[in-house]
């Protein structure tokens, strides 16, 4: 070996102040995980089939169904916002099966002997998966236009908010799980026996105005359910609203809840 | 900045170090107390069979999992009060690989640097550098899947030493290397000794804990049952045998050897003299010089020294060798 090379030294100046640490971190493994899978696209393109499957062959049998509920708006401006919702759950509640890969090719263990803010793992990643769900989500606005989609514009970056802070729910949730069930096969059923129940009693596919009561009940007690109804409500551009306040406030201390826990499990010692 | 000085002697020391796993059935004692101390830069190798204890001490001590109880120094920082120091000096390559598949070579050592504290320019100089000191650099800016289980554990070990640590910690460095790229990862670990680096290294080969480490110990059912160099271990086990083919008059023979001060033990069998000296390499001369002096001759002279496992069998009651492969 080149004999300049290997002398051991002192450590190189770090960032001691363990905000400065979180915020550089993150960036770092921000960049190093969109990079990565910006050069392996094929996840983002299978990520958005469905939500595209359900824009051009569902979208156009809802025109009878919304008005027979009376929702009072053309049949695109009634779904996409739930179909957005639908994206934000499902392209970032399965970013835990890229960890497990980490954890399995020893990366995770690898950056957890350095130095680095354990938490930023953990941001780091979630962050990522918001960027591309901002991506996905301002492709599909886009492509419904021309089908029918007549938005408000504020309305539509208030949606967007909505939806990162969604992702900052179910990501850093997904992490943790896969962190500590360490296996596809426990993570992937627990993450559906989580998400379509949500997603369907949040009234997505079809309004909930024609469900029985019990269960609009249950609907009314899914969170997802007022993060839907805000959405729709902003893409109107109905800015008296109060689920718009509702929504967005649920979401926001959903995505604190669940960044805090997930912190805590990604800085436990033995994870 | 916290300032600790320079370690001069010891890198690493531990005391009664202990680690108990809990499954639903029952508490399992991975490391039942170990005491360790290993000197600043020599190459410590840690041998024993799978499932003995030695990834989870060296889990420990790189801070990966927290010691259920006892204590130890890291680069002379203590390792339960500060591990967010101990990260800081130390370097950990872990058994199995630590890069993606999907990542450039460079792409990871710049990230690792990074992550260490440097700044951009400082890390991609360093990537540089590294990359050339382990010959990865034709393959530097291709994804890590295209190469070769070799490359792969160099760059493992690059990505151990970008930061340039006090002690690094490589668990099974070898393990699924064909026998060139093992040689070549040991040319590598003694090439980091020669400059300065202590090396903690984990191997259930034999071979290579005569080859590589200038001190080991040996680990078994979460307890140290022999540590020293090589030779002094293989010494403790009954010195070396020196086996005497003998054409004429055996007994003689015997009498005439058995005496001398450096046979510990003489037995025989058939035409055959065995004889355990703590000396081989200087009692064959000898033997040969007074056989001479007495007008014997012997017409064969074999000289054997115990192996590893040898000291292993004498410490466990089991040979290593047998272990089923992992």
């Amino acid at each position: 070996m080149n004999a300049t090379v290997l002398v051991p030294d002192t450590s190189p100046m770090l960032t001691r102040n363990p905000a400065m640490r979180l915020i550089r971190d993150t960036w770092l493994i921000f960049h190093r995980s969109l990079w990565l899978t910006i050069r392996q696209p094929v996840w983002i393109i299978f990520g958005m089939m469905l939500p595209l499957l359900y824009l051009f062959l569902f979208g156009p049998l809802l025109e009878g169904a919304t008005q027979a509920a009376g929702t009072g708006t053309n049949a695109f401006n009634w779904f996409i916002p739930g179909l957005l919702i639908q994206i934000a759950i499902f392209g970032t509640a399965f970013g835990g099966f890229g960890l497990i890969a980490e954890l399995r090719s020893g990366v995770i263990e690898r950056m957890r002997v350095t130095p680095m803010s354990r938490s930023a793992m953990l941001l780091g990643r979630s962050l990522r998966d918001v960027v591309i769900l901002m991506f996905q989500a301002m492709l599909l606005i886009v492509l419904a236009i021309p089908l029918g989609l007549d938005v408000d514009a504020a309305g539509v970056v208030v949606v967007l908010g909505m939806l990162a802070l969604i992702g900052l729910v179910t990501a850093p949730l997904s992490y943790a799980a896969a962190l500590i069930l360490k296996s596809e096969d426990a993570f992937a059923p627990l993450v559906n026996s989580i998400a379509m129940p949500l997603l369907l009693l949040s009234g997505i596919l079809l309004p909930m105005a024609l469900a029985p009561d019990w269960l609009q009940f249950l609907s009314s007690l899914n969170p997802l359910t007022h993060t839907v109804d805000a959405a729709r409500a902003l893409f109107n551009g109905q800015w008296g609203d109060p689920e718009i306040a509702i929504g967005v406030g649920i979401t926001t201390v959903l995505a604190v809840a669940s960044v805090w826990l997930a912190s805590r499990v990604f800085a436990r010692a033995n994870a | 900045m916290a300032s600790v000085s320079p370690i001069r002697g010891t890198m690493i020391e531990t005391s009664e170090l202990r680690r108990t796993f809990k499954t639903r059935k029952a508490q399992i004692e991975a490391v039942a107390g170990v005491d360790l101390h290993v000197g600043t830069g020599e190459i410590f190798g840690f041998l024993g069979p799978n499932g003995a204890g030695k990834t989870t001490t060296l889990r420990m001590l790189a801070t990966l999992i927290t010691p259920t109880s006892g204590t130890a120094t890291v680069a002379g920082v203590d390792l339960r009060r500060q591990p967010q120091l101990v990260r800081e000096r130390i370097g950990y390559v872990p058994q199995g690989g630590s890069t993606d598949p999907a990542e450039t070579g460079r792409g990871e050592l710049v990230l690792q640097g990074r992550l260490y504290g440097m700044d951009a320019a400082a890390a991609r100089a360093r990537a540089t550098q590294v990359l050339a000191a382990l010959d990865l650099e034709p393959a530097a800016d291709r994804p890590t899947a295209t190469y070769s289980g070799g490359m792969r554990r160099r760059l493992d070990v690059g990505l151990g030493i970008v930061h340039r640590p006090q002690v690094l910690f490589l668990d099974e460095p070898t393990t699924g290397l064909d026998p060139q790229a093992r040689a070549r990862m040991w040319d590598e670990i003694r090439g980091l000794r020669e400059q300065g680096t202590t090396v903690f290294l984990t191997t259930h080969y034999l071979e290579e804990a005569d080859a590589l480490a200038d001190r080991l110990a040996i680990i078994d059912h979460g307890r140290i049952v022999a540590e020293g160099t090589a030779d002094a271990l293989k010494r403790q086990v009954a010195g070396d045998v020196i086996t005497l083919g003998v054409d004429g008059d055996r007994e003689a023979v015997l009498a005439t050897v058995r005496d001398q001060a450096f046979v510990r033990e003489a037995s025989t069998e058939d035409e055959l003299i065995r004889l355990y000296v703590d000396q081989g390499e200087t009692a064959v001369p000898q033997i040969l010089r007074i056989l001479d002096g007495a007008g014997l001759a012997a017409r064969t002279i074999t000289l054997a020294r115990p192996s590893l496992d040898d000291v292993f069998l004498r410490q466990t009651g089991r040979s290593l060798r047998e272990e089923p492969a992992a």
